[in-house]
């Protein structure tokens, strides 16, 4: 296999004839695809993060606006509560900013801010809100008050590292076992692990869960742990990518009398590294990210993942979506921090990896 | 691998062997809970309260999501056995078998039978004293209209006795003149059940058997057809979805619809995101041909599980909570109609400023006495979530065009009857 | 790949950091200590099965057992838990979901749901994989062409792959439904906004398009690897023989990346005959029945409804599970050539 700097370095290096590189149409083609892919891509989830410092009645506005907007207030004396503020325009084309007392079928009482008098009557059409750009810290700061956080992100913590911990030792003991060994009964474990590759979680549920009983693990994170762990999708990613390490390698190794445990451990698992590294980003993601299942087998509020946790604003009657959506970026925020930190090595590995397939 | 990886599992086994270790002090009660709103605040500082008193007993609430939590999870963690304590749940009829009977632990069942006893018919089986619960709270299914958009229209509000169709016809004089929607309703079956039952659909046999293939059912499944065919509902409501429960509430409160078909519990949410933006008010609900005008009763019951190690420790709680003064506090904290006869007759101190609110609240309280009768058989019915699920998710095919109207009858009539066999 | 004899030296920035991978030998050979006798005791030739065993023991109790419990679920009715408190019902389940007058319409089908979702899975298998590799080969040939901040562009992509299905469906809801971002923009453009998630077709494209969106970077960086390992030389003797971009895409290009292409093909296919989560919370499989997928069928039977139906919904997973047999088989079989030459 090639190595990706050197390919990197063939790419880079083609450049024109006077050493500078030369704009095609295929070249503005490909920025302009790149830039709208830029919005594409990341425009959703800034909306998302934009959305979640809305108010839940900035949450309902259409036409929807980018930035969060609220209505200002201003303390009036005289009254108790600080009043919503309003351009009003009045008939002869004049125009006052005025709080609003009270607002009475399609009338409102205004007043003015500074010289609070009698209370003028003005149609409802004739006002408009001021509004001041403000985030909605609370829609994050109220869910955490009432729910023990850093429980939860404790256990989700707990659950993605030990849960990807589990699935790299088993499943690339298995790999190994089933691409460096020819012994009787290998294609047949290896057909019976593609052949559930395919089935998801959901459709066996109920009997999964039924196991989880019997074992004892209800309330229990190694119920959430244990079951993912021997994923299929691992054992065949780990397992095409040993194929292609030479067995001479292995040989070599017995001949210096090396046991079997020490060629997994210190040749062959350190060369599937980056196959390694895709499993572990796959499982990281599908650990955090698991939703149902946790729900399912923890019942107990101080073993929730993050997820379970935070969807409790979730009622029957009532959505509270300015707590959902703050909520879900702040579940975002810890695996867009590791994938900022880490983006290179994954996309890396998953490249050099994934074609191996 | 790291160190701070090898001190997270360490925390791990420490969580693990604390959560054995706390059961040996103290007999621990787990509930399991849901939010509309934030009342799981109001309870918790209730059970708090109760805990000063009983120091021996510590209680954990458990806030899951509604759906995949109390709806989906729950059923199956007591089917294994593995439920918590006390749960707050809706499907009073579907795990009723799995309530504890709180009568042999109470120090005054007359209390209880007093104050709750016509909802405890929904939690037993038929011919039970059984005590299993007992409502967090009410509910009664009923119109909002947002008045300040009959008075930009200059529309005259229906009056009591009006019928469904006097209200399409406003509606839409309204929707016409302003631009916006006649009406929006609660995508399920339950919202649906009232008008029904106005129109004439029984929803039961002679025998008692479910059935949904009445003129009156029909009636009101014309109606729905043909108010979605000329848009005089909101199409995202019913449309929108195959097998949820979808809410109108937003475009309400968004001031898209000039009627929305809701209920009780709106009103917190309502005071909160539309206060005084536009004069929103509960109406009476709207009447069918022969001068039924009902809505349907419904709520949440908060109840014990059988499965309970301690039964006794249970029943303290329930009835700490199941006192007026608790419950008076509940209720009124959390804008819910109270589902405690003593209190309803007394009056709950509701903690509202708002003028609407209150007019509201007395507006559903005065629909409770004109529920009918079926609109309760439904209610208490073991099975009633077949009934409205079919219902709702088969004439939105209707709506759409994927059935006829005679197929979707045919076919909610053969689901209802193919699941209930299923359950037999 | 394996074009030299020799394993190519990795790259340093594979490996933790040092004092990880002390901890690592340590564990490892501690572990060596257990496994090492039983080498001595059982000798080499049963070694493979102590590296399968603890995979095979979760597997076995995790997945295949309960697979075996489901596929007898299938067979038995009622709504009892407990496999042995169910009475057997022989092929009653199969019988309810193929009864059907005319399978192509599903309306005469006695469960015709269950069609529905057959039906919608497929035109959503399709479209979603065939647009899933056109896009992912197009935004792979932009990224190995000569650009600046390669892999600042390669991690936007890869980006969305990250996010939860039950997060992507929340904000491409926030953004498609009648109030949303979308219309909003629509409107300030001049345009009548549009229901999205109300019209039969539209829904089926959304979920289309949301589905690609979210899961099209993983596949981008499978096809980019190819791309980046197809020798440069061949393009060279191409150009020298005066063969456009075009044609050497087509006779170059295409052919040397066929075995990504076929993987991602593979892939791709098999998450969409599972997809679920996503579409639920985005569409609920609506308006009506037309994004109803097969999974959520089997989950509302089996799962969400008031009385479920273990049975049925078992039935209707083992039919899944022959149809995902009959992909693997595919995908086996089209994959033979390369993994020969891989062992």
């Amino acid at each position: 296999m090639r190595s990706l700097g050197a390919i990197l370095k063939l790419r880079r290096g083609r450049k024109g004839p006077d050493g500078r590189r030369k704009m095609h149409l295929t070249d503005w083609l490909a920025y302009g695809y790149l830039a709208i892919g830029i919005v594409v891509m990341f425009g959703p989830v800034l909306w998302l993060v934009a959305s979640s410092f809305k108010t839940p009645a900035g949450l309902l506005e259409f036409p929807p606006t980018a930035l969060p907007y609220a209505q200002t207030t201003v303390p009036v004396e005289g009254y108790d509560e600080p009043l919503p503020l309003f351009d009003v325009t009045f008939e002869d084309g004049t125009e006052r900013r005025m709080a609003q007392v009270r607002r009475i079928g399609i009338e409102a009482q205004m007043v003015d801010p500074d010289a609070p008098g009698e209370p003028i009557t003005v149609n409802i059409d004739q006002r408009e809100q001021v509004r001041e750009l403000r985030l909605a810290w609370e829609n994050y700061v109220d869910p955490l008050q009432r729910f023990n956080f850093l429980t939860y992100l404790r256990n989700s913590v707990v659950v993605t590292v030990v849960a990807t911990i589990v699935t790299l030792i088993a499943n690339s003991m298995a790999a190994f076992g089933l691409s460096k060994y020819k012994f009787r009964g290998r294609n047949a474990v290896f057909l019976l692990i593609i052949g559930t590759l395919m089935i998801p979680l959901s459709v066996i549920l109920v009997p999964v869960y039924l196991v989880i009983t019997e074992v004892g693990w209800v309330n229990n994170l190694w119920g959430v742990i244990i079951p993912g762990a021997a994923t299929p999708t691992g054992v065949f990613l780990l397992r095409q990518y040993m194929l292609t390490i030479p067995d001479q390698l292995l040989d070599a190794g017995r001949i210096d009398g090396a046991s079997e445990w020490r060629l997994y451990w210190q040749i062959v698992l350190p060369l599937s590294a980056p196959a390694m590294a895709v499993l572990a980003i796959f499982s990281v993601m599908w650990r955090w990210n698991d939703f149902l299942w946790p729900l399912i087998v923890l019942t107990r509020s101080e073993l929730f993942t993050l997820q379970v946790g935070l969807n409790a604003f979730q009622g029957e009657l009532n959505v509270q979506w300015h707590y959902v959506l703050a909520m879900t970026v702040l579940t975002l925020l810890p695996i867009t921090m590791v994938f900022a930190f880490l983006q290179r090595f994954i996309t890396t590995g998953i490249a050099s990896s994934g074609v191996k397939q | 691998m790291t160190q701070s990886a090898r001190r997270l599992l360490a925390a791990l086994l420490a969580a693990l062997t604390l959560a054995a270790g706390a059961a040996f002090a103290q007999t621990e009660l787990r509930m399991t809970w849901y939010d509309d709103g934030s009342e799981s605040e109001v309870m918790s500082e209730l059970v708090e309260r109760f805990e000063a008193e009983n120091p021996d007993i510590d209680v954990v609430i458990d806030v899951v999501p509604y759906s995949s939590g109390i709806l989906e999870s729950l059923p199956l963690q007591l089917a294994s056995g593995q439920g918590p304590d006390i749960a707050r749940v809706t499907d009073l009829g579907g795990l009723q078998e799995y309530f504890l009977d709180l009568r042999p632990y109470l120090d005054d069942p007359a209390y209880w039978d007093a104050n709750f006893g016509p909802f405890h018919d929904w939690m037993r089986a038929d011919g039970s004293d059984a005590i299993p619960g007992f409502m967090t709270q009410l509910t009664v299914t009923g119109p909002y209209v947002n008045a300040t958009l009959f008075e930009q229209a200059g529309v005259e509000m229906p009056g009591e006795g009006a019928t469904w169709e006097d209200w399409a016809e406003a509606t839409n004089e309204v929707a016409e003149a302003t631009g916006v929607f006649a009406m929006a309703m609660d995508r399920t079956g339950h919202r649906l059940a009232g008008p029904a039952i106005s129109m004439g659909a029984q929803y039961f046999d002679e025998n008692g058997d479910p059935i949904v293939t009445d003129d009156g059912f029909r009636r009101m499944a014309e109606l729905m057809v043909d108010w979605h065919a000329d848009g005089t509902m909101i199409p995202d409501v019913w449309i929108g979805s195959q097998g949820s429960y979808v809410a109108g509430n937003e475009q309400f409160v968004n001031g898209q619809v000039a009627l929305y078909m809701s209920g009780s519990w709106q009103i917190g949410q309502f005071t909160e995101l539309i206060g005084d933006a536009f004069d929103w008010k509960a109406v009476p609900n709207p009447c069918g041909p022969d001068g039924t005008c009902t809505g349907m009763p419904g709520g949440a019951a908060l109840v014990g599980i059988a499965d309970t190690d301690h039964p006794e420790e249970v029943a303290r709680l329930m009835d700490f909570l199941a006192q007026e003064e608790q419950l008076g506090e509940f209720y009124g904290r959390t804008l819910f109609i109270p589902g405690h006869l003593g209190l309803a007759e007394s009056g709950v101190d509701f903690d509202a400023d708002l003028p609407a609110t209150q007019e509201a609240l007395s507006q559903f309280a005065a629909e409770v006495p004109k529920l009918a009768d079926a609109a309760y058989a439904l209610q208490g019915y073991q099975y009633n979530r077949v009934v409205f699920d079919a219902t709702r998710d088969r004439l939105t095919q209707v709506f759409v065009g994927e059935l006829t109207l005679d197929e979707a009858i045919d076919r909610m009539q053969r689901d209802i009857e193919e699941q209930i066999a299923e359950a037999q | 790949m394996n074009r030299s004899a020799a394993p190519a030296p990795r790259p340093r920035r594979y490996t933790p950091g040092r004092a990880a991978f002390g901890v690592f030998a340590v564990v490892m050979t501690v572990i060596g200590w257990v496994i090492e006798p039983i080498q001595r005791l059982i000798g080499v030739r049963r070694m493979p099965w102590v590296f399968l065993l603890p995979n095979l023991a979760i597997f076995g109790v995790f997945i295949l057992f309960p697979m075996v419990m489901n596929f007898y679920y299938a067979f038995t009715g009622g709504t009892a838990l407990y496999p042995l408190e169910r009475p057997f019902v022989g092929t009653q389940n199969f019988e309810q979901i193929y009864a059907c007058g005319n399978y192509l319409n599903p309306a005469t089908c006695n469960e015709d749901l269950f069609w529905r979702a057959v039906w919608n899975s497929f035109t959503f298998v399709a479209f979603h994989v065939a647009g899933l590799v056109f896009f992912a080969l197009i935004t792979a040939l932009v990224l190995n062409a000569r650009i600046v901040a390669r892999g600042f562009f390669r991690s936007v992509y890869f980006y969305p792959v990250l996010l939860s299905p039950v997060v992507v469906g929340l904000i491409w809801k926030w953004i498609l439904q009648r109030d949303g971002v979308l219309n909003g923009i629509l409107v300030s453009l001049g345009f009548d906004r549009t229901l999205f998630l109300l019209n039969a077709d539209w829904s089926m494209f959304w979920i289309i398009v949301v589905t690609i969106w979210a899961n099209m970077g993983f596949h981008t960086l499978i096809l980019l690897a190819g791309l980046q390992s197809i020798p440069k030389e061949l393009y060279d003797a191409g150009s020298i023989d005066g063969t456009g971009p075009l044609q050497s895409f087509w006779h170059i290009t295409l052919p040397l990346l066929m075995p990504n292409v076929v993987v991602v093909l593979v892939l791709a296919m098999i998450r969409a005959v599972q997809m679920f989560d996503l579409v639920y919370v985005l569409t609920g499989g609506g308006p009506g029945s037309a994004t109803l997928l097969m999974v959520q069928y089997i989950y509302e039977v089996g799962f969400a409804s008031q009385i479920q139906r273990f049975g049925l919904a078992a039935s209707a997973s083992v039919t899944l599970g022959v149809v995902l047999l009959i992909i693997t088989l595919i995908q086996l079989r089209l994959t033979r050539g390369s993994e020969s030459h891989l062992a």
